[in-house]
């Protein structure tokens, strides 16, 4: 692989070109303007490369994988546990067969809510989230406690929008079975301290789920080293395609949950009377997967390490940091979430002004933004707000961009106030 | 006044206003002059939901004829129903439930009644068919 970067101040320099240069959604004008693209913690731009990659694979192997004797068949299997083998690698999980592919982080939960709250809950049991929780971590949980007669418990923030720890170690009784908490909040950005999270769970044996899909994009994720029992992710967050996602799983956990959906590829044998399951990674892969994303999921996973998630980290950093310096000279902005630790996303409020009204008139300039309770109400509701503005970065944002903003959102607030 | 001649009147208004920051001022000043519903119908029976802004709708009948009024915590919310609310606002619920409602998309703001704005303009009108439907079921 060839080195590599050099970064120029505005904007992520790749091989002497702008890195935004690969992504061809970038380059166009909605109503007249050029496109800002500010809406990445809810998807990402893909680059050329990952286009061009679900064009071939559609234009040679396509296929059903794990089947066929016939070439095709091998060449799409073959590229599909390809990716596995990256997937495993990126996040450095000690086997291929812990990664269990998904439609995405909301499925990961999904299958680990069902599949562990009816091996483990019981009445009387609790599941322990935070209340920085997407929807996607809140309703599944609350689905399979509704089913189990479990309790569901948060663990509460302050107003900086960070996690009290004495408040989680209180919670974190004998009850608790499992914990579930982001990585990164899309809502806030707060990056929690799931290491220490993690630590104290495991003090008491009690394991825990993290939801990195804000996280995997922008930073290093390493499941040993966090020691997570359960980590999730989505595909289309990380300049991948959509409708694929990650599960990573501990062998030990993976092989004592019961299957999640039932079938083909997940059995071994299958009689009228009894099936004998696959083993890991299948047994949790029912039905012909998403093959197109997951074989190019691996052309995303290579774009970033091309790059390096370090490289990746400091620059939308820098983005980040100067995004809060400009926003702090408009009067009237507050920031919703102002945690020491932060990453991707900012969210903010202007006195006098609906995000609603900001988020429209910002469209019309071109700028996509997010407004709304970013599937996390219950963060509104601790704010006391109905909705946010939130801006979130990628690696092929500039600080031209976010100048462009800056001055739109101000001409959109002369409108509006 | 019918309810398609009030509709073509907004038509021809907002023809002159061809930019959309023309369009976008006007909705937005009008909504400012107005405060259009009065503080005790804002509560959650006469809410819109599932939307970003939200949207408030009180119907009154009349002497066989229904009222409207709206109102929504944002200002272009605001000002988009009270048009849709100028606009059907004080016509018999049978004019209303036949009524076609063409002048958001004439005007060029027909991206508001898209599902994903969610806005409460597509929800609101909704609503006001119902009412109108009620009534005019009670009237039978």
């Amino acid at each position: 692989m060839e080195a590599i970067t050099d970064q120029l101040e505005t904007a992520f320099i790749y091989r002497g070109e702008p890195i935004r240069n690969q992504f061809p959604a970038l380059h166009q004008s909605v109503y007249g303007k050029p496109l800002v693209y500010f809406d990445n913690a809810a998807t990402t731009q893909k680059p050329n490369a990952v286009i061009e990659a679900i064009t071939a694979y559609y234009s040679t192997i396509n296929s059903n994988i794990h089947r066929g004797v016939h070439y095709l068949s091998q060449e799409a299997t073959e590229a599909y546990e390809v990716t596995r083998n990256s997937v495993a690698a990126f996040i450095n999980a000690p086997h291929a067969y812990e990664v269990i592919f998904t439609k995405g982080t909301t499925d990961g939960i999904n299958l680990i809510a069902d599949t562990f709250g009816y091996s483990y809950l019981n009445p009387g049991d609790t599941v322990l989230i935070s209340a920085m929780e997407h929807h996607s971590n809140i309703v599944p949980w609350q689905i399979i406690c509704g089913k189990r007669g479990a309790t569901l418990k948060v663990i509460p923030m302050n107003e900086s929008g960070e996690l009290l720890m004495d408040e989680f170690e209180r919670l974190l009784d004998d009850h608790v079975k499992i914990v579930a908490v982001t990585m990164v909040s899309n809502s806030l950005g707060t990056v929690n301290p799931v290491a220490e999270i993690i630590k104290i769970a495991h003090a008491k044996n009690i394991p825990v789920l993290l939801d990195a899909a804000q996280a995997v994009q922008h930073t290093k994720v390493d499941v040993q080293d966090l020691d997570c029992d359960f980590l999730v992710f989505s595909g289309h967050k990380m300049y991948g395609p959509t409708g694929i996602g990650v599960l990573y799983g501990k062998e030990e956990w993976l092989n004592k949950l019961p299957p999640y959906q039932g079938g083909g590829d997940m059995i071994k044998s299958v009689t009228f009377e009894v099936t004998e399951y696959n083993d890991l990674p299948f047994k949790f892969e029912a039905g012909t997967p998403n093959i197109e994303a997951a074989i190019t999921l691996n052309t995303a996973i290579d774009f970033i390490n091309e790059i390096g998630l370090e490289n990746i980290e400091r620059f939308e950093r820098e983005l980040y940091q100067y995004a809060l310096k400009q926003l702090s000279f408009i009067q009237g902005v507050r920031i919703i979430g102002t945690a020491a630790h932060r990453s991707g996303a900012i969210s903010l409020v202007v006195d006098g002004a609906h995000s609603y009204d900001i988020g429209v008139l910002l469209d019309k300039m071109g700028i996509a933004v997010r407004t709304g309770h970013h599937c996390t109400q219950p963060v509104m509701d601790f704010f006391e707000i109905p909705g946010t503005l939130r801006i979130s970065f990628a690696v092929y944002n500039t600080k031209e961009e976010i100048d462009v903003f800056i001055t739109s959102l101000k001409r959109a607030l002369t409108i509006l106030i | 006044m019918t309810i398609n001649e009030k509709q073509d009147e907004l038509v021809e208004e907002f023809e002159f206003l061809t930019d959309w920051i023309d369009k976008y001022e006007y909705i937005i000043t009008s909504a400012k002059e107005l405060p259009i519903i009065d503080d005790k119908y804002k509560q959650d029976q006469y809410l819109i939901k599932g939307c970003q802004s939200r949207v408030w709708l009180y119907p009154e009948i009349r002497e066989g004829k229904v009222f409207f009024t709206a109102d929504s915590d944002a200002i272009i919310s605001k000002g988009l129903v009270n048009l849709v609310v100028q606009v059907l606002s004080g016509y018999t619920p049978a004019e209303i439930v036949a009524a076609d409602v063409y002048f958001i998309d004439r005007i060029g703001l027909q991206e508001h009644l898209s599902p994903t704005r969610s806005n409460g303009l597509l929800s609101m009108l909704k609503q006001i068919k119902l009412y109108a439907h009620a009534y005019n079921s009670l009237k039978a």
